[in-house]
């Protein structure tokens, strides 16, 4: 049964010391529909990744309402992660710091089979499916190149059998030369398993790989949203056009993007 | 074009390991003055550490040979203390995190007039006007206010500009930038790469530009070398690299970016992936 | 700045990278040597009424015998066998001082976890007391809580670990709290792990290293605060053997010196034997755990 993801007019204010404080999201609304990819573009400071741990439940909405599956999302507390809100899950930016160094990749991943009983597939399935070898399960993170842990840490969150995966950044810290890839195994994994993906990313052109549409943020807003070729080849808005004219393009004219 | 013609950096034949480990191997690279030489290549293929053998920072258990010319000496036989003249002022390097480069406790101010002072002996005011006017080159705003303040109070763009600065302030000949681009932002990341080679026109330094995206070499290198596992595979001019590849490895290098452009030797090619590809939509 | 999100401080460089620096430092000579003292003394410790001469207790006539072939670190001022009384007294010094430590520890961790991971009222309520046990000089507590309570081992036991505790609660508590934010320890809870899951399987190992040497390093000065206490008379009890005590009484006796010496240098050699170790155990764990990763390598 296929949920959706529903925020309408959220915000989040910061408090800091010394500071003024942060609109991190201002009255924002988007929605991610079953099985659907919508990538998030944004700079740093835009709010895209407080707009994330939200939606996990890691910080708070002040306003508006947000919805997955017409469940409340609520801010998770000391006790446990309701079962509700389990379908949500993250893959984070850092793939150094997603893993827990001192146990095994495969018993990580049995941690997140077991949050998943009636559904999940063997640890070897799993491992399969984002291209590492099964037989690596006994190993350690840090036995792993840093894609490989960002594949590794996708599948623990496919473990679960999430209805919507979110990526912060997911590969932002990967060569430029693995990035498309990942970003399409991330589409790809998801989508063989009807989950929706919410791709968020500073890269447009990467985001452009793998998104049904993308919706651009900027000061804790939506700027501009579409469909990914409409806001590619049609940006309505100037912020967008800045972000689209930054993008180097490897065609050695020597040209300067910007 | 100021420099003499040897004040660039001629690489040649540099191998290196550490504890029987081999790192490079025969590594041939020229970086002439008045242009910028991309070094493109992944995580491990030693780029960073040619780059940091350059100036002497190599790990200190690591077995070095070949040689590294700079106006006619081997920079590889040179004794520490003729190292630590040669750093900073004739050779400036600027890394990939900009807030790690400075200390966090001490002004921008006193980092920018710091080595200025040591390596060319100027006075208080003489280093601060430089300083200034590096700012200002750089594109910093309200260069005065930025002299007082710290580190944190800078965005991860403008900080970097600062270090870029910061390399220049004794006009060194040589500049070597390590990934200065890949964390920040793309519309800050133009700014920079804008800058650098407004820069490098300018001022007619030899400079080195390393990092693992193409089309940021694509925008401003006028060579390209591409290394993997310690070796040099390709070098050419930019537009050759990126259009006529020879190496199968640049090739996938360039195939694996999400933008590619049609290439005359692969015929018809989708410009960009469309997300049609995967999914059958 | 699109910043790399920050690292656990515990994050691996691939095996890639060729192992750097000195050799092992369980293999440097100062460790093997405090090693080898460990050993030893926990040998005389189990073994100790084979190893005594004389009954650490019995008294004779022979007093204030200076060291020679029949006691060979004399006698003291009641004919006793130092010897004796300083193999004997190991048996209560060392382990004592090592189970004070360990209930330090606990308590302190158990404390200081729960102030880090609980926050907010816990947090301030278990800091403010921490903060008021440091603002008094050590051993002044101590000597104040054991004199409160009565001379007793137990007693001196009991003052120390109040006394303590505290040190190991603060650090716990900033382990815990920079734990909570890596990203595998939010994964966990994201996969619904329950606030003891995630504490037993992502905090606790990040904890136990740091925690482990400082207690390692602290066994030194746990027994020379438990000596302190029975040299002051607040600790133990005579006529049993306890270093402090031995000391005690040899400062009675100035002039002959082979009593507070003997007890002294065996008091010595554990203390700095056990530092050495304890550098050893920091200088093994704290590389692997200290050294940054930033998404791209060399």
């Amino acid at each position: 049964m296929a949920a959706e993801l529903v925020l309408t007019d959220v915000s989040i204010r910061y408090k800091r010391h010394g500071h003024r404080d942060v609109q991190a999201v201002d009255h924002l609304d988007l929605r991610v529909a079953p099985g659907e990819v919508v990538g998030l573009v944004g700079e740093s400071g835009c709010g895209k990744s407080t707009l994330a741990r939200a939606i996990c439940g890691l910080e708070r909405f002040q306003t508006g309402t947000a919805t997955f599956g017409g469940t409340p999302i609520v801010p998770l507390s000391l006790r446990r992660r309701p079962a509700s809100l389990l379908p949500i899950q993250m893959v984070f930016q850092n793939p150094n710091a997603s893993l827990n160094p001192r146990r095994r990749i495969g018993s990580q991943l049995e941690d997140a089979r077991a949050a998943n009983p009636v559904d999940a597939r063997s640890v070897a399935e799993l491992l399969s499916e984002v291209e590492i070898d099964p037989s690596a399960a006994a190993l350690y993170p840090h036995q792993f190149s840093g894609g490989q842990r960002q594949r590794i840490a996708i599948a623990r969150a496919m473990a679960v059998g999430p209805q919507l995966l979110i990526g912060d950044e997911p590969i932002a810290s990967l060569d430029a030369s693995l990035q498309a890839k990942v970003a399409r195994l991330v589409r790809d994994v998801a989508l063989r398993s009807h989950t929706s993906v919410l791709f968020i990313s500073h890269d447009l052109s990467i985001v452009r790989l793998v998104a049904d549409r993308i919706a651009v943020m900027k000061d804790g807003r939506i700027v501009e949203e579409g469909p990914t070729e409409d806001v590619w080849n049609q940006p309505q808005d100037d912020y967008t056009r800045r972000l689209l004219a930054a993008i180097p393009v490897a065609d050695g004219l020597g040209r300067l993007p910007g | 074009m100021s420099a003499a013609p040897s004040g660039g950096l001629r690489i040649a034949n540099l191998t290196m390991s550490i504890r029987n480990l081999p790192i490079l191997e025969g590594v041939d690279l020229h970086v002439p003055t008045g242009a910028i030489t991309g070094l493109a290549g992944e995580s491990g293929s030693g780029k960073s550490i040619t780059a940091l053998t350059v100036v002497g920072l190599q790990p200190s258990d690591a077995e070095v040979s070949g040689v590294i010319e700079h106006h006619g000496q081997n920079l590889l036989g040179l004794r520490a203390r003729a190292m630590n003249r040669l750093r900073g002022k004739e050779i400036a390097m600027v890394f990939q995190d900009p807030t790690s480069a400075f200390h966090p406790l001490l002004s921008i101010g006193t980092q920018l007039t710091d080595h200025a002072r040591h390596h060319l002996s100027l006075s208080r005011r003489e280093a601060r006007e430089r300083a200034l006017a590096l700012l200002d080159r750089v594109q910093v705003p309200d260069p005065e206010d930025a002299l007082r303040r710290y580190p944190h109070q800078f965005s991860g763009g403008q900080l970097q500009r600062v270090a870029i600065a910061s390399a220049l302030m004794c006009e060194p000949s040589i500049l070597i930038l390590d990934e200065p681009t890949t964390a920040l932002d793309v519309t800050v990341q133009a700014g920079i790469l804008r800058l650098l080679r407004g820069l490098s026109d300018d001022l007619g330094l030899a400079t080195l530009l390393i990092t693992h995206d193409l089309a940021v070499l694509s925008a401003v290198a006028d060579t390209v070398t591409v290394m993997r596992r310690g070796r040099v595979v390709e070098t050419g001019s930019r537009f050759d690299v990126l259009t006529r590849p020879q190496h199968p490895y640049t090739r996938e290098l360039i195939d694996s970016l999400p933008n590619r452009v049609p290439r005359p030797d692969h015929g018809e090619r989708d410009l960009i992936d469309a997300t049609g590809e995967s999914d059958g939509r | 700045m699109t910043t790399l999100t920050s690292v656990p401080r515990d994050g691996r460089t691939s095996t890639r990278r060729a192992p750097r620096g000195a050799a092992s430092p369980w293999r440097s000579p100062l460790t093997v040597i405090g090693l080898a003292v460990i050993a030893a003394w926990i040998l005389v410790i189990v073994f100790s009424p084979l190893v005594q001469t004389h009954d650490p207790l019995g008294q004779s006539s022979d007093r204030l015998a200076a060291p020679g072939a029949g006691h060979w670190f004399g006698t003291d001022a009641l004919g006793r066998d130092v010897f004796s009384r300083v193999v004997a007294g190991a048996r209560i010094s060392i382990p004592v001082a090592a189970a004070l430590v360990l209930l330090s520890m606990l308590v302190g961790g158990i404390l200081g976890a729960a102030a880090g991971y609980l926050g907010r009222v816990v947090d301030e309520v278990v800091m403010r007391i921490a903060d008021v046990v440091f603002a008094f000089p050590t051993i002044i507590l101590a000597m104040v809580i054991a004199a409160a309570l009565g001379p007793s081992l137990f007693n001196a036991v009991i003052a120390m670990l109040l006394v303590s505790w505290p040190a190991y609660a603060r650090v716990t508590r900033s382990l815990v709290l920079g734990a909570k934010s890596y990203d595998y320890v939010v994964a966990g809870r994201l996969l619904g792990f329950g606030p003891f899951t995630s504490l037993r399987r992502d905090i606790l190992p990040n904890v136990l290293a740091p925690v482990l040497v400082l207690g390692t390093l602290d066994l030194g000065t746990a027994i020379l605060t438990l000596s302190g206490l029975s040299f002051l008379g607040l600790g133990n009890v005579p006529p049993t053997p306890e270093w402090g005590s031995i000391v005690a009484d040899g400062m009675q006796q100035f002039s002959s010196w082979w009593i507070a010496t003997s007890a002294g240098l065996a008091i010595f050699s554990i203390v700095v034997a056990v530092n050495f170790v304890g550098d050893a155990l920091r200088d093994s764990l704290d590389p692997q755990s200290q050294r940054m990763v930033r998404g791209r390598s060399l």
